[in-house]
């Protein structure tokens, strides 16, 4: 019973904060520029709620709850209500949610500052909240599916946040119907469910969902995993990600790299049992994990943009852990996805001091009348930051080593983790395993090169914006680099949870135990013959290797040279180089095979089809009918006598009828 | 030589063509007026001569049914013909066709 | 609280409102006698919803039933027959609730004639309750063919520039159907009564329920009553009349066009031609679920193609409405409630984006999407109101149109009758390309830059504005997160004439071929030869 309450609690407090900084400022615009007030407001609804989900974990013992508060819908034999699971996945999920969220929002207090719509944006990340949390506390799939297209709905606005500009608007749009696109799919994922089982709860989701046939199953888990792919960007649905940098920059650390991307893993994992039961499908999902990870990387080494960068550089781990899904240790994508929110997030915050800081400079330009533009967002006219703004660099450089895999950072354990579980995979007999891990080996080689060359780029060298000399950035306030260190730090140890095997005798494997042993609800793939120990250490070493050879690669081209790397890479590539710059040109295929074809097609062949041919032929019965009357009309002669001579031919023919007939 | 029912009946069809042949071919709505008028006696004169041959008086109490509404007719069909000709001045049949085409 | 006489009271009500805007004297006392008037009407409407009881069974007689058997004379068994059932005990509240937002919505909108306008749309309402509600197949038509005329007027009086021709192609379109289902529905009286009235012509809802006729009359009197509801709906290709009317309609019109008229098609559909004719639905099920599944593709499709933010909502209806006839013809208790809430929702999403475009029109004069364009900035209230309604109307889950849309699909999923895969597949599509156009209409009117002089200086709602899109908006997050009293208000009854369809089926049903006993030879199963 407390824990329902508290559940409540929980998810009704982002939801609270969301009406009060939403609706309250509407109707009263006295309101809106009440930035204290809202900023506390907005972050204690967040903050609250992590409290409460550490106390929840705290007094965690192992056993699921269930809170089951009302009846949502129910109709013929189906039911489903608004029940939420508390057990370990959704408690580690909630954490990190409410966690980073709380961090970014106090982070958003400073960055937003002065922005007239500060009210709306508080708003909208509260709502984020919760609808997150819906996804993750959810007890079946509908509940994950409110907050599912929930947070799509909240991207989708938060992407759009300075709609003067219709780029961003435009961006927002192509975020929510890309989303839509998985959510389709999703849909249908869950109809097959509910007429095969007749549920949506997750009991009994997984444990009738491997007992349907086997070609049901691959469907459903197909489905899912394109439900997923719209969610967390993967190929074919992930040129919406890098888009939604128009974005204001804690939405992008929150949204899209902490938590929302992340949930197609989370539903993966959650369904793990069923996904288990279609390995056809999880050849699929470890190949195209793979791909999107190497596509997104080769993108992310031409980007001169510093949030694309990062934006491509999320989309590659999030193919990480889809390749750990994919071979069936989901629990290790969950430990990438918490990993990888701590990182990805400072890396997000640390590129928003950043952009803050250009800002300043780009604002002072102006002031001065020198008429220079600046993109503030643009690595090329930054460099020397180090100086200027050492807080950011020191965490940035932290959460940059530990992305690169550098050992004994928590990027390291958990990539480590999901190419040693793709490795064993390939070991017994899953083939597209081995194509996962030579492609992740590789990635993570570029992976350490790209954000060495960020880095390097962005904070070493000497500054390229114009005045540097007169003009410089500063350290962005308090309510910016507390979160910059808090995550900075967890970036670095928060790995210590899942320290591989053969280090720590398996005991160490906090997460592993937590998530997927003992009462664990995430299943795992089951393999029959272990990897021998000095294979292990083996992969240990190669893996530090790459990394550690990458990031020399990175910062030897970048430290000193910077802007000189990129042309000579360019000549040295050619056409490969222009391929990823040009982001494979998915974005073009895409306008040419679908976007215009369905546009095109709608304006120029089924509007009018609608005019002319469907509402012609309604027409055309008209005009056949004025035609006939036309010709019929004559006989209105308008002569009295003519139509009496009319009637009494009628009358003799009646009688004549009468009498003969 | 008796004046049989066949007489009356030939006499009301002769008179009941006339009428028809007035309706149909005069042009003075006066005249169409008086021929409508012949037509309806035309069948009471056959309602009356039936009722006679019968012996069942159902058929003179007809009659009366028929000058009532040939009285109530003539009324109308003249003050009709009154407006018309205060407005067009004229009551020739062919010169009122407000109603062609 | 039990008052009698109150369904019928819930219909006349408006009549009498109108017979009394008749007699008001100013402009001012015509709008506040309309809209005390509606106001009353919705208020003693609640009693219907206290006074329905879902768990008493409604399968033999309606509640809060109101009968005058000698209404139509002697010899003929027609009868003033009205009542609540689960059926339409939402879309009568639906009806009376959208009255006096209606008025309001036309307080400053109507500048000409107003005493007659309010006039036409009181007795528009009695009409649309009295379909809703009636038991009796000729009052019915009765009060089907009264809805037609004050929209036509309507439509004709205070529409757009193209209003005479919306307006002629409306009542034309309409009168075709109708009247062939009156032919329909002669015969079917007379049927009736031949076979089991004692041989008096019969319309009683409930007689002729228990009245099963060969397959092949079944066929065609099912083709000329859903041909009316059809058109009514309207289901591809019917339903060019809807974007003429709606574009030219003025605002309230076109939210009662959309929010009620519309239901009376598909109401129709389940109310009469799936108990009357169960073989020739089950017959025609896949033909209509194909041409819901067309409309529904079809509409998005088009819509997204217009330049005109009303034509938009318009073309919405028809993409919005497939879904409705996709569930009707599921024949599964879930898509049947999702087609019902449907229903609802569409009333009230559809019926709040009339109401906003309505808004936009009256500030601008126009609804060229192209002459607006950053406006959120200037009116950020009416922009709230447009995005919230605009998500409804795309199926948000936690907002109204979800629960419907998802219902309705997932129960035609697992239907026997319209369960393709490859069609649902297709429906499903529906989801992505509401997406589609509603955030087109979103990004052209609402977002970039405020460039035009007249949109920067545009005002923001008032207070009558506000309190009439209140309403709708409560609803959608009512029925988003809790349309569990909803639904359950309806289950019943639905659950009932699914089970009154399958026993006519049963009937009618040929004697069930005796099972063949197979024979197994260790590789596979063969039919034993017959032993007789």
């Amino acid at each position: 019973m407390e824990t329902d309450s508290l559940v409540r609690l929980l998810l009704l407090l982002p939801l609270a904060g969301a009406v009060f900084n939403g609706i309250l400022p509407l109707f009263i615009p006295s309101l809106r520029h009440r930035e204290t007030l809202i900023g506390t407001v907005g972050t204690a609804v967040v903050a609250v709620p992590f409290l409460i989900a550490a106390y929840l974990f705290a007094g965690f013992h192992g056993e699921a709850h269930v809170a089951n508060f009302y009846t949502w819908m129910a109709a013929g034999d189906f039911s489903v209500s608004f029940a939420y699971r508390v057990d370990q996945l959704s408690l580690l999920m909630t954490l990190v949610v409410t966690g980073v969220g709380a961090l970014i929002h106090l982070y958003s207090v400073g960055y937003m500052h002065g922005d007239p719509g500060f009210w709306r944006f508080f708003a909208y990340l509260n709502l984020f909240v919760f609808a997150m949390l819906n996804l993750v506390l959810g007890d079946n799939l509908l509940v994950l599916f409110l907050g599912w297209e929930g947070v799509g709905l909240c991207s989708y606005l938060l992407i759009g946040f300075w709609y003067t500009d219709l780029k961003n608007s435009a961006a927002g749009n192509k975020a929510f119907i890309m989303n839509r696109v998985g959510d389709f799919a999703f849909l249908l994922a869950m109809f097959i469910f509910v007429k095969e089982i007749g549920s949506l709860d997750f009991a009994r989701v997984i444990a009738e969902g491997p007992t349907m046939d086997q070609s049901t199953i691959n469907w459903a888990v197909l489905l899912l995993f394109i439900g997923a792919t719209g969610k967390s960007a993967q190929i074919p649905l992930f040129t919406w990600l890098p888009d939604a940098m128009a974005g204001p920059t804690p939405v992008s650390a929150l949204i899209h790299a902490a938590t929302m991307v992340t949930s197609g893993l989370y539903m993966l994992a959650r369904l793990s049992p069923v996904v288990l039961a279609a390995p056809a499908i999880m050849n699929v999902i470890a190949i195209v994990g793979a791909l999107t990870a190497i596509v997104a990387a080769t993108i992310a080494i031409t980007q001169n943009d510093i949030k694309k960068v990062l934006a491509y550089s999320t989309v590659s781990q999030l193919g990480y852990m889809f390749v750990a899904s994919g071979v069936g240790a989901f629990f290790v994508a969950i430990f990438h996805v918490m990993t990888h929110a701590f990182f990805k997030g400072c890396l997000f915050l640390g590129s928003g001091s950043v952009i803050h800081g250009m800002h300043h400079v780009e604002h002072e330009l102006h002031k001065d009348g020198h008429g220079h533009h600046l993109d503030p967002q643009d690595m090329r006219t930054m460099g020397g930051l180090k100086k200027y703004m050492p807080s950011t660099q020191k965490t940035f450089l932290l959460a940059t080593l530990a992305i690169s895999g550098i050992p004994l950072l928590s990027g390291f354990f958990s990539k480590d983790e999901i190419l040693f579980k793709a490795f064993e995979a390939g070991t017994t007999g899953m083939s597209a395993a081995w194509f996962a891990w030579v492609v992740g080996l590789v990635t993570a080689f570029l992976t350490a090169v790209y954000m060495a060359r960020a880095y390097y780029l962005t904070f070493e060298g000497t500054p390229r914006w114009p005045h540097a000399d007169k003009l410089h950035p500063h350290e962005s306030p308090w309510t910016i680099t507390t979160p910059l260190w808090v995550l900075g730090i967890l970036s670095v140890v928060g790995g210590y949870v899942g320290i591989p095997a053969v280090i720590g005798h398996g005991e160490y494997n906090l997460i592993h135990h937590f998530l997927a042993g003992g009462h664990g609800p995430v299943a795992e793939r089951a393999v029959e013959a272990h990897v021998s120990l000095g294979t292990e250490w083996g992969l240990i070493v190669l893996g530090s290797l790459v990394a550690i050879v990458g990031f020399w690669t990175g910062r030897r081209l970048y430290l000193k040279d910077g802007l000189a790397s990129d042309a000579a890479l360019a000549s040295r590539f050619g056409g490969a180089w222009k391929l990823w710059q040009g982001k494979y040109f998915v974005d073009e295929l895409y306008e040419k095979i679908v976007v215009r074809p369905v546009i095109g097609g709608a304006e120029k062949a089924f509007a009018p089809f609608d005019k002319y041919v469907v509402d012609g032929m309604v027409n055309a019965v008209g005009y056949v009918t004025r035609a006939i009357s036309y010709v019929l009309r004559y006989l209105q002669t308008g002569l009295v006598q003519s139509y009496a001579v009319a009637i009494v031919f009628g009358v003799l023919l009646v009688v004549g009828m009468m009498l003969f007939g | 030589m008796e004046v049989t029912l066949n007489w009356y009946l030939t006499l009301a069809a002769v008179l009941f063509v006339i009428g028809v042949m007035g309706v149909l071919l005069r042009r003075n709505v006066i005249v169409i007026l008086m021929s409508v008028e012949l037509m309806l006696n035309a069948v009471n004169l056959t309602l009356v001569a039936f009722s006679q041959s019968m012996a069942d008086p159902a058929g003179q109490i007809l009659v009366f049914f028929v000058m009532s509404v040939a009285a109530a007719e003539a009324a109308v069909g003249l003050a009709i013909v009154i407006a018309i000709f205060r407005s067009r001045l004229t009551i020739d049949v062919t010169d009122i066709n407000l109603f062609r085409y | 609280m039990n008052i009698p006489y109150l369904t019928s009271i819930v219909i006349f009500l408006p009549l009498v409102g109108a017979v009394l805007t008749l007699l008001s004297r100013s402009v001012n006392t015509t709008r506040w006698t309309a809209l005390v008037v509606t106001t009353v009407t919705f208020v003693v409407s609640l009693g219907l919803w206290t006074g329905f009881d879902p768990a008493v069974s409604t399968s033999d007689w309606p509640q809060l039933a109101n009968v005058w058997a000698g209404w139509f004379g002697p010899g003929v068994d027609v009868k003033y027959f009205v009542g609540i059932d689960g059926l339409n005990l939402l879309l009568v509240l639906l009806t009376t609730l959208l009255g006096p937002i209606v008025v309001l919505s036309s307080w400053t909108y109507i500048h000409k004639h107003e005493k007659a306008y309010y006039t036409l749309l009181l007795i528009l309402q009695t009409g649309v309750t009295g379909v809703f509600t009636s038991f009796d197949v000729i009052l019915f038509y009765i009060f089907f063919e009264l809805t037609l005329i004050p929209m036509y007027f309507i439509i004709g009086i205070w529409g757009g520039e193209e209003r005479v021709y919306a307006a002629v192609k409306f009542v034309l379109f309409t009168l075709v159907g109708s009247l062939l289902m009156l032919v329909a529905l002669l015969f079917l009286g007379f049927a009736a009564g031949e076979a089991i009235n004692g041989g008096v012509f019969t319309t009683d809802w409930y007689t002729l329920v228990e009245f099963n006729m060969p397959a092949v009359q079944q066929g065609w009197l099912f083709l000329l009553f859903a041909l009316a509801f059809s058109i009514k709906v309207p289901l591809f290709p019917l339903h060019t009349w809807l974007p003429d009317a709606h574009v030219q309609a003025p605002t309230g019109g076109s939210v009662i066009l959309a929010g009620v008229l519309l239901k009376m098609g598909t109401y129709g559909l389940v109310r009469f031609c799936l108990p009357f004719f169960p073989d020739a639905t089950h017959e025609y099920a896949m033909l209509f679920a194909v041409l819901a599944v067309i409309g529904i593709v079809y509409g998005a499709l088009v819509s997204r193609a217009q330049t005109d933010a009303k034509k938009l909502v318009a073309y919405s209806s028809v993409s919005h409405l497939g879904f409705v006839v996709l569930g009707i013809f599921a024949l599964t208790a879930e898509a049947m409630q999702g087609a019902f809430i449907q229903m609802i929702n569409h009333g009230i999403s559809t019926g709040a984006l009339f109401l906003i475009v309505g808004m936009l029109y009256e500030r601008r004069h126009t609804r060229a999407m192209a002459d607006f364009g950053g406006i959120a900035k200037s009116v950020p209230v009416l922009s709230f109101f447009m995005i919230f309604t605009v998500l409804a109307s795309a199926g948000l889950p936690g907002l109204n149109g979800f629960v419907g849309e998802f219902l309705i699909l997932m129960g035609s999923f697992k239907s026997a009758t319209v369960g393709s895969p490859w069609l649902i597949a297709i429906a499903t599509t529906g989801v992505i390309l509401a997406a589609v156009y509603l955030l087109y209409m979103v990004y052209r009117t609402f977002f970039g830059p405020l460039e035009i002089e007249a949109n920067r200086t545009m005002k923001d709602l008032n207070p009558r504005e506000v309190l009439l899109l209140l309403p709708l908006v409560i609803l959608m997050i009512w029925m988003g997160f809790a349309p569990a009293p909803f639904l359950a208000r309806s289950e019943p009854a639905v659950q009932d004439l699914l089970r009154k369809i399958d026993a006519k089926r049963a009937q009618s049903a040929p004697a069930a071929e005796e099972p063949v006993s197979m024979l197994y030879d260790g590789e596979r199963f063969t039919p034993a030869p017959s032993v007789r």
